[in-house]
């Protein structure tokens, strides 16, 4: 317990301490790439509550993704950059999207489930691509960053950094406090044995769909997030690759573990970064990478810092 | 007409060719223990999965405290208190004895959407957990992972977890499968001090223990209750001696 507690506090001051580091040694290019890493963290830890805890295989996360930068980016569109309410948008609409895919996909289990959050994915992704007056598939730009009445200026690098830094960190709170209440307990039971839920009275239906809405509305910030850091969107934001890209942080980073998502977008994007510095065919080096990481790390990277058990 | 709190009829269910239950009607009074015994494959467990409502009956009704459930889901059901055990263990083997049980009680504490209050720190689950897991003889054991537990402690979880729903009616499909001689009677010994105080359909292959328990046996075979009756008349029947116990 306080091992990891001394873990959590050491990372906590080195990724705050980051920018000015990286400001005094000229490298402010440090302080984007980690930002961009805790913007896809913050979505692999949503996608963590319901594959990681909840048992339910999301392959279409990168769906909230979109709706959260779509949310952002067509209010901006119409001279909208009040960034409470575009965020408000971008969570809200997420949720509603989550909710609408949830209901349905949550009634069916295994591959089913796989490519039903798939296929409303691919959906959404050719709906952006025929929205011509967004851009249709070439996207569109964000002329201005969500503006927070003076309160905090996303155009400023390192403020943007630490925004996004908070949010990160406060939705890893609030996941640790989720899986360990009643309502995660449900949830992490109906995944271990769901007869035996049902046995004691549970019906883990509208638990789940919870969870899937939650994932969703906090997946929906990142996509808002995204958008302004990139200051640009496309639908492929929503592409099934994303989708894999976030599953694939959760499953390398260790699935049901708090800070496995967070460790798992640390080490995908780092490695990527490398690798693609290093050689345009990095794409060739990295799919072995993470076979091996796989094969190696059976809990993922976050049971190397755990003990046997726990 | 005495107001049985368990009230069966006409239960008949077909799995393709095979009847698993060929009309079956039997009640269970408030406070009784009703041993249900036959053959293998004569249709126990299924009878306890339409109790419990992980099958549908074809026909037939099930009433419990006077009310038609035989449309009711199983969570439904369990809500309204009626728990079972699996005579496969069926438990939560990645969480510890606690929680297994705390679960259990959360089940019945109302709605869980409650999300940001640790569950284990909370006395109003914990605790009616600890008390029985206490009861069935693992109050050492909270702390260890389900899975980790011997299969014996395994068994004596099942039926603590169907206990801390503290359900009206108890359905327990073969609490002492897979135990040890000694284990079985430590767990026989633990369901005599249940009886009266709880209301108990018992599927056990143990005669011994069927015989220390029963208020009253019913006998299935292939699917029909062919005799219900104090443990002296069941022993005297002519066609159970026939059908089951006078292969002796």
């Amino acid at each position: 317990m306080r091992r990891r507690a001394l873990l959590w506090g050491a990372a906590i001051v080195l990724l705050a301490a980051l920018p000015p580091f990286a400001l005094a040694l000229g490298q402010a290019f440090y302080i984007d790439l980690v930002r961009r890493i805790m913007i896809f963290a913050l979505a692999a830890i949503s996608l963590n509550l319901i594959l990681g805890y909840g048992g339910m295989v999301s392959f279409g996360h990168a769906a909230y993704l979109g709706v959260g930068a779509y949310a952002v980016g067509i209010l901006a569109f119409y001279g909208i950059d009040n960034g409470w309410l575009q965020w408000a948008l971008a969570i809200g609409a997420s949720a509603l999207v989550a909710l609408a895919i949830g209901a349905v996909s949550i009634r069916t289990s295994g591959i089913y489930f796989i490519m039903i959050t798939l296929a409303f994915t691919q959906m959404l992704y050719y709906l952006g691509i025929s929205l011509a007056v967004y851009g249709g598939d070439d996207g569109m730009r964000l002329k201005i960053r969500s503006q927070f009445s003076g309160l905090v200026d996303l155009g400023d690098s390192v403020q943007f950094y630490y925004v996004v830094l908070a949010l990160t960190l406060l939705a890893t709170l609030l996941i640790h406090r989720i899986v360990n209440s009643r309502f995660g307990m449900v949830l992490r039971a109906s995944k271990s044995n769901e007869s035996r839920s049902r046995a004691i009275g549970f019906s883990p239906y509208a638990y789940r769909l919870a969870a899937f809405v939650i994932a969703g509305a906090m997946c929906g910030l990142a996509g808002a997030l995204l958008a302004n850091h990139t200051n640009y969107l496309t639908p492929d934001f929503m592409h099934w690759t994303r989708s894999g890209e976030i599953m694939f942080m959760v499953i390398l980073g260790g699935m049901a573990s708090i800070a496995g998502p967070l460790l798992g977008a640390f080490a995908l994007l780092l490695v990527e970064d490398a690798l693609s510095a290093w050689t345009q065919h990095w794409q060739v080096f990295l799919g072995p990478l993470l076979v091996l990481s796989v094969l190696f790390f059976k809990r993922g990277l976050a049971g190397v810092f755990a003990h046997k058990h726990d | 007409m005495t107001k049985a709190l368990l009230d069966v009829r006409g239960l008949v269910k077909n799995f393709g060719a095979l009847r698993a239950a060929d009309g079956i009607d039997f009640d269970v009074q408030e406070g009784e223990t009703l041993a249900v015994i036959g053959p293998n494959g004569a249709g126990k467990t299924t009878l306890i999965s339409q109790l419990a409502g992980n099958v549908r009956p074809d026909t037939g009704e099930i009433f419990f405290a006077g009310e038609n459930i035989t449309a009711l889901s199983a969570p439904k059901r369990a809500r309204r208190g009626l728990a079972r055990s699996f005579q496969i263990t069926s438990i939560y083997p990645e969480f510890t004895a606690l929680q297994n049980v705390a679960l259990a009680v959360q089940a019945h504490a109302g709605h869980s959407f409650r999300f940001w209050r640790n569950a284990m720190t909370d006395p109003a689950l914990t605790a009616p957990g600890r008390r029985v897991l206490e009861e069935v003889g693992l109050g050492a054991r909270t702390d260890i992972v389900a899975a980790n537990l011997a299969h014996g402690e395994q068994r004596q979880l099942e039926v603590a977890m169907a206990l801390a729903t503290r359900p009206r009616l108890l359905l327990l499909d073969e609490p002492m499968a897979g135990m040890g001689a000694e284990e079985s009677q430590r767990m026989i010994a633990f369901l005599a001090t249940l009886k009266r105080r709880q209301t108990i359909i018992l599927v056990e292959h143990d005669m011994d223990a069927v015989f220390k328990l029963a208020d009253r046996i019913a006998v299935l075979v292939y699917g029909r209750m062919i005799a219900t009756g104090t443990s002296a008349e069941i022993r005297a029947n002519p066609e159970v001696r026939a059908a089951y116990l006078g292969e002796d």
